[in-house]
């Protein structure tokens, strides 16, 4: 059982690291072990490459893609860690993906203070990924300052939208 | 790296020779306004533009001219003027305007003292048929300064972008709001204009490449290219007073920094040290020092250090934070953007005694910017939701709107003396 469990997290690994998209990645072999009643068989299937990429699951924690900051701060916050450490995982054992985190930031104060200030933004995000495993050559980083509002509006339910940096992937 | 908008790029020249891109609102006056009676120069109705009238109108937004209007009474020479009518003016304007055989036009006009009953001014202008206005703005310029011993702005220009839902424009336009001409249209983001010392360039920042990059374009040839294109951000041009070299910020080496360059893109090197946010340089009228925002201090200030680099002195103390530093064309004081309580006003602080002038007071203003004569100061702010222009007078007194007929309107940059 156990020959089994490691021979098919040995393909699903190749296979994941092999491809980009989920419909390459099939590997008949996993697909076709009929998974048993046995915790070691549904955790070899949830590995499977045959199941979707985690990146494209909606109830994965991957699905979060941004990160949200206080008025002119550029540290990420408590409730945005574990999003972005588990990008920076998934960019550890995905060494052929790359992203760009693009930083933004409200409309208060200067254009250009606020481009330096989404830069920053981006560079935090950026450093958290890097500890949690991602490489450096895997991320490059953008500003949009406050030339790019996701939502308009004078007022802090817009401001605190805008205070954002997403991970794209590419 | 599939590019999601499409760009359009038009290097267009369009003029509207009619009509102002931009509804100019007055308030305030200044502290003594002279009265003035501006007669309807002969001929001038065979014109584009009445010549009285733009003369009327430039120096009535000055705030220091009261116009009076003398309806009935419309003298062309010297000899037709009778003084005795003209008692509550302090001065009048008569002249004439000719269309010669080529096409060009010729303007004459004269600028009396009433109370004196003698000549100030006498001039006689050729000009090109279509430059009815550039005409009427340099009479005007020639009276502002006969007046107030300073230099008319009237014949400067104005750079903008104008966002209208996904599309902006760089725009130059007169100082009046005519003339607006379209620089670049784009549907990324523009800021950051930047006129050379001589106006024949402006250096600004696009997003078309995905991050903020430098270009450089000739306002003559419409030709551009990209002065900095550094990974990272490249943004907030600043010209030097000689035009030899700009100042740049690059985020290439992690975070925002200064650096000096070339006009051709050459001879790169970084001139700010401190590891936090270094942005927004303005150069001193003599090129020596430079003026720029930081928050290594932990609040965003406005510093004060040599152009090649060095120490850095603190200039700002009040308030919570302050942005966008411009030096005065003389040197010796410096307008700021002063953020207090959650609100942006625009400031002016003076060198010597470092004392600071708040100038506006509704709280939502930025980018501030001087006319070349130091008198006036153009900023960006909103009316009733929409982005529009601003100026005040230095002494606070003379406020003016300037409302877009479309779209909004930001980043706003006073251009210099024509040469």
């Amino acid at each position: 059982m156990k020959k089994l469990t490691i021979s098919v997290l040995l393909v699903s690994l190749l296979a994941a690291c092999a491809s980009n998209k989920p419909a390459e990645v099939a590997a008949p072999a996993a697909a076709s072990e009929a998974p048993a009643a046995t915790p070691v068989a549904e955790a070899a299937k949830e590995v499977a490459p045959a199941a979707t990429d985690a990146l494209d699951d909606a109830s994965s924690i991957l699905a979060k893609r941004s990160a949200f900051f206080d008025f002119d701060k550029s540290a990420v916050k408590a409730e945005d860690k574990p999003a972005v450490q588990a990008h920076g995982q998934y960019l550890a054992t995905h060494a052929n993906r790359k992203v760009v985190v693009e930083g933004n930031a409200d409309e208060r104060g200067s254009s250009e203070y606020n481009l330096a200030l989404g830069n920053r933004r981006a560079e935090s995000v950026k450093k958290m990924l890097i500890v949690s495993g991602a490489k450096a050559s895997q991320i490059s980083t953008a500003s949009f300052g406050e030339e790019k509002p996701r939502a308009t509006g004078h007022n802090e339910a817009a401001w605190s939208q805008n205070r954002r940096a997403d991970i794209v992937y590419k | 790296m599939v590019l999601r908008n499409i760009i359009f790029v038009f290097l267009v020249l369009v003029a509207y020779p009619v009509q102002a891109a931009l509804d100019i609102e007055i308030t305030g006056a200044g502290e003594h306004q002279i009265p003035i009676s501006i007669v309807a120069f002969a001929g001038e109705e065979k014109l584009t533009q009445k010549i009285s009238a733009v003369i009327a109108s430039d120096l009535k937004r000055s705030g220091l001219f009261r116009l009076v209007d003398h309806a009935g009474k419309a003298p062309h020479e010297m000899r037709d003027v009778s003084f005795g009518d003209w008692a509550e003016v302090d001065a009048l304007t008569i002249g004439s305007a000719t269309v010669l055989a080529d096409g060009r036009v010729e303007v004459k006009f004269r600028l009396l003292d009433t109370h004196k009953q003698s000549q100030l001014l006498g001039q006689s202008v050729v000009s090109k048929g279509d430059q009815a206005r550039a005409i009427a703005h340099r009479i005007a310029d020639m009276i502002y300064e006969k007046f107030t011993g300073d230099a008319g702005v009237f014949s400067t220009r104005i750079a903008y972008i104008n966002r209208e839902g996904k599309v902006n424009r760089l725009v130059v336009a007169d100082s009046d709001g005519y003339g607006e001409q379209s620089i670049l249209t784009l549907k990324e983001p523009i800021m950051s204009p930047a006129w050379s010392p001589d106006g024949s360039h402006l250096a600004y920042v696009t997003f078309e490449q995905g991050r903020a990059v430098t270009y450089v374009q000739s306002l003559f040839t419409r030709q551009r290219f990209a002065l900095a294109a550094f990974p990272g951000s490249n943004s907030a041009p600043a010209w030097a007073p000689d035009g030899k070299q700009l100042a740049i910020v690059l985020t290439r080496d992690g975070t925002s920094a200064i650096y000096l360059v070339r006009p051709d893109g050459t001879g790169l090197r970084r001139i700010s040290y401190s590891d936090a946010i270094d942005t927004e340089p303005s150069f001193s009228p003599d090129g020596r020092f430079l003026l720029f925002a930081s928050d290594r201090g932990g609040t965003v200030q406005i510093y004060r250090m040599p152009a090649e680099g060095g120490y850095a002195e603190r200039m700002t103390f009040e308030g919570n934070n302050n942005f966008s530093p411009r030096y005065s064309p003389d040197g010796n004081n410096f307008v700021f953007m002063h953020s207090t309580g959650g609100q942006f006003y625009i400031a002016t602080q003076d060198f010597q005694t470092r004392q600071m002038q708040v100038l506006t007071d509704v709280g939502w203003e930025k980018k501030p910017s001087f006319a070349p004569n130091g008198k006036i100061v153009l900023f960006a702010t909103e009316s009733l939701g929409r982005g529009i222009l601003a100026t005040v007078s230095s002494d606070g007194r003379v406020k003016q709107k300037m409302i877009p007929q479309q779209g909004d309107i930001r980043e706003p940059m006073w251009g210099p003396f024509l040469k």
